[in-house]
């Protein structure tokens, strides 16, 4: 009894094409979420060799000697409470309030910029102490990943203030929710990957 | 006369006159014959007064069909340079023995092989198939473009801006002289303190830049923008390993951006992750670069393992056996290829255990790659096989491809792999497997899909000449070098002391100008094509047969690819079209919403390009001026919210009435 075979050659043709026309859902979101996983992979070299160089330290300073953790501590507090205003700023983009919208937003890029301000102390204070990222491999591997977390978050402030601009001036639209929520993935996975370095590369770091 | 000099430092950096290989006559030369080509190519563009067209409807297209027709030209001109290289070190090694040095100098020699296998592998193949999946897979599945159309051609012309970068090495300072992977500790500044290494890392950043950007594209292509009814299982072969490939792409590339990086971290700054003092480790870099590296292989051979099942199915006239093995044999290359890196470097000491569970990782490959052999003997079996160029180079492919995976097996046991570790062995393997492999369905793939892109095929017999040279050059000039691997003669030498190693380095030579003859048969191809584009062209779109939704549409396609979406029922979906009496429409048109042309992307990669070029020479404000210059741009960009625009209904009338009529004639003719 194989009928179904026997339908596909008697039955009319089915539709080949659509005649209205599909709209494919937009591909920004999840194109935005795969460059994040691939950012991921940068970050995941970075700790690689921060784990098999992170006690290299060449009769130079080691971990100890140079982590000041009430530093970290402000300074972890200043992104978590950046990405927590940046979940304001979403909220209120829900509620389609563009001035409060845009205050969250400036209040979080604050918050960042101050993050970014006091690890660029940090490093110029450990330079000038002679513990520069050419003291040491383990120094190397240290500047190099929190230097490229500071890297992002840079970028992440200057596309901040970009969006800003752009929200300020045509509202609250489509496109500009689209790249709001692309900044605020960016935001967040920003603030997990310092949870990765303050755990394994401070906390870690002071503990062995 | 000190501020003088000290102006100079500052404007130029490090570039002096110095740089300039004035000295080198064989670098004049090719200097002479690269100008006087390129200056009667602008001229001639500047004379015909094309630059326009070539702005217009090229340089700043987003149409996924030119941006991947122009990767295939850039993989093609810069084959002629990889090519270059490679005859130049065939010639060398067959008459430098004993008293004769030959006529190239170590340091040049060392850049020659450093520039053939990076050029080969990133300005070649990579652009090959990512042209390739560019122009075929979203016809494939049904689309109009690509998912970022505007990052399809930024990415495209990063590429560039890293190939002009190596080819700038050849006239202005030198390349690196450290081995297609620049391993450390040689290309650390204090062993190679020149330019040549960081001309290949920026060349390669900027590329790379490109080609990731590519794989984030086409990954939300497939996943995102397929015809409706096309699900997963349903997809073309082709189009699951450009899936699988681009996944690759964005898992891996990263790795080579973040090793290059801190190779480059070093050379800058001073740090010290590789370094032999102060806490560096070499093997870092070279865990980290094959973590990439061994990934990137696959990346090159599974869309061509995609495009020789589409050309086996067609051309044997029957769906392809074992579709869904197929399939997950794709998948399963595509996890163990990261399970097997250090299988490049057993040597490292890292002990028995490890060694074997990346010996068996290697070997286990070779199932799922073994299951895609017998699928496409088992498709070939009881079809009706024509055997036009496409379908020949399969052949060749299947049978080269099968050694050359053998003699990779062979390698992947641990302690063989002691002795034939860095030996001409390891050479003729992969030669066999990107040669055999990607090659051979590179020029498959040119020779299957050029009736669609141009409307006119190529011609058969130049083809078939292209076909033998190269399949014939290729085990002369490879199969000398597995038996001297065998003897242990090791690999980047560029003198031999044992008179008795010299005949079968100059077989090898003799496979070489083989292949030469095969790489300029295919030119000949080209040229006889298209002066004989008449006789030779096709009306129908369907050239061949085909079984697939790029075959449906016209040859060359419109702009929008298809005027009504497809809707999708079977795999094979234009083979089903076909069978079961579909009507192509004619009326009931609609404009057609495409987005618009840009030349951001030129402006965005020529910037990356100065950028580059600064850090390079340490022209510290050219790079800061050109890197600024990039940011503000791409942030002006995104202020341009009016991206698209529709095609009027009418235009898309007058398209498909042309096609139409096109047909009808075709029919009435036959």
């Amino acid at each position: 009894m194989n009928t179904t075979a026997l339908d596909t050659v008697n039955s009319p043709a089915p539709e080949f094409y659509c005649a209205e026309e599909p709209h494919p859902e937009n591909g920004t979101l999840l194109g935005f979420w795969i460059y994040l996983m691939s950012d991921c992979f940068i970050f995941a070299s970075l700790f690689a060799c921060t784990a098999v160089l992170g006690t290299n330290y060449a009769a130079g300073p080691s971990a100890k000697d140079v982590f000041d953790l009430t530093g970290l501590a402000i300074n972890t507090a200043m992104l978590l409470l950046s990405s927590v205003t940046f979940g304001f700023a979403m909220l209120e983009m829900a509620r389609d309030r563009k001035r409060a919208t845009l205050a969250w937003l400036a209040v979080a890029g604050l918050f960042a910029a101050a993050f970014v301000g006091l690890e660029v102390s940090e490093f110029s204070h450990l330079v000038m102490e002679g513990a520069g990222p050419d003291r040491s491999a383990f120094l190397s591997s240290f500047f190099t990943l929190v230097g490229t977390h500071g890297l992002h978050v840079t970028f992440g402030i200057i596309w901040l203030i970009t969006l800003f601009v752009q929200v300020g001036k045509y509202g609250l639209t489509e496109d500009n929710r689209r790249r709001l929520y692309c900044l605020s993935m960016f935001w967040h996975f920003l603030d997990l990957v310092w949870v990765g370095v303050f755990s394994f590369v401070y906390l870690v770091g002071v503990l062995r | 006369m000190h501020d003088r000099s000290a102006l100079l430092h500052f404007v130029f950096g490090r570039l002096t006159w110095s740089a300039i290989p004035y000295d080198s006559p064989i670098l004049v030369g090719t200097f002479v014959v690269v100008a006087v080509f390129g200056i009667m190519l602008l001229g001639a563009v500047t004379y015909y007064g094309k630059w326009g067209y070539l702005w217009r409807e090229w340089f700043t297209s987003i149409d996924h069909k030119k941006i991947g027709i122009m990767y295939i030209v850039l993989a093609v001109v810069l084959l002629l340079r990889g090519f270059a290289d490679a005859i130049m070190m065939r010639s060398q090694q067959a008459i430098a023995f004993g008293s004769n040095m030959g006529y190239l100098p170590p340091h040049h020699y060392d850049q020659i092989f450093t520039a053939h296998g990076a050029i080969m592998i990133f300005f070649v193949a990579m652009p090959l198939i990512v042209g390739l999946m560019n122009f075929v897979m979203p016809m494939q599945i049904g689309a109009r473009d690509v998912a970022f159309p505007f990052l399809n051609n930024f990415s495209f012309w990063m590429t560039v801006a890293g190939a002009i970068l190596f080819m700038l090495s050849l006239f202005i300072g030198d390349f690196a002289r450290t081995g297609w992977l620049a391993y450390p500790p040689v290309s650390e500044l204090r062993q190679s303190p020149g330019v040549g290494v960081d001309y290949y890392i920026w060349g390669l950043q900027i590329a790379g830049v490109g080609t990731l950007l590519s794989g984030i594209n086409m990954v939300v292509t497939i996943l995102k923008m397929r015809a409706p009814g096309m699900t997963l299982m349903k997809m073309p072969i082709f189009t699951w390993t450009a899936l699988c490939t681009n996944a690759l792409i964005v898992a891996a590339f990263p790795i080579l951006t973040a090793s290059l990086a801190l190779l480059s971290m070093d050379r800058y700054l001073g740090t010290h992750f590789f370094t032999n003092d102060l806490g560096g480790n070499v093997m870092m870099y070279i865990n980290l670069i094959w973590i990439w590296g061994h990934p990137e292989v696959y990346i090159l051979i599974l869309p061509i393992f995609g495009v020789y099942s589409e050309i086996v199915a067609t051309f044997s006239g029957k769906p392809l056996f074992g579709y869904s093995s197929m399939v997950y044999a794709t998948v399963a290359i595509m996890i163990l290829s990261y399970l097997v890196w250090l299988h490049h470097f057993f040597t490292m000491g890292s002990g028995a255990d490890v060694n074997s569970f990346f010996a068996l990782a290697t070997m286990i490959i070779s199932i799922p790659t073994g299951v895609k052999i017998f699928n496409w003997l088992f498709t070939m079996y009881r079809g009706r096989v024509r055997f036009d160029v496409p379908m020949l180079w399969t052949i060749g492919f299947l049978f080269t491809f099968t050694i050359g995976g053998m003699t990779g097996v062979m390698l992947s046991v641990a302690p063989a792999d002691f002795l034939l570790h860095n030996s001409l062995f390891v050479v003729a393997h992969f030669h066999n497997v990107i040669i055999g492999g990607v090659v051979f369905g590179a020029f498959a793939g040119i020779n299957y899909w050029f009736p669609k892109a141009f409307g006119f095929r190529l011609d058969p017999f130049w083809g078939k000449v292209s076909f033998w040279f190269w399949l014939v050059g290729f085990w002369v000039a490879f199969t000398p070098l597995y038996v001297l691997g065998l003897m242990g003669v090791t690999r980047r030498l560029s003198h031999f002391t044992d008179p008795s190693l010299q005949i079968w380095f100059q077989i090898a030579a003799l496979g070489a100008f083989l292949i030469l003859l095969g790489i300029a048969a295919f030119l000949i191809q080209i040229v006889v094509s298209i002066r004989n584009r008449e006789a030779l062209r096709d009306h129908t779109g369907d050239l061949w047969d085909g079984r697939t939704l790029e075959w449906s549409t016209s040859s060359p396609p419109p702009q929008y690819n298809f005027a009504f979406t497809p809707r999708v029922h079977e795999r094979d979906a234009w083979a089903d079209m076909k069978q079961r009496g579909y009507k192509r429409p004619t009326e009931g048109f609609r404009p057609i919403h495409m987005p618009k042309n840009t030349g951001a992307g030129v402006i965005l990669a020529a910037l990356a390009f100065a950028c580059g070029f600064g850090l390079i020479w340490y022209m510290w404000w050219l790079a800061a001026a050109s890197f600024a210059a990039l940011v503000a741009v791409a942030i002006g960009h995104s202020f341009n919210y009016h991206r698209d625009y529709n095609i009027a209904a009418e235009e898309v009338v007058r398209v498909e009435q042309a096609y139409s009529r096109q047909l009808s004639a075709q029919v009435s003719a036959s």
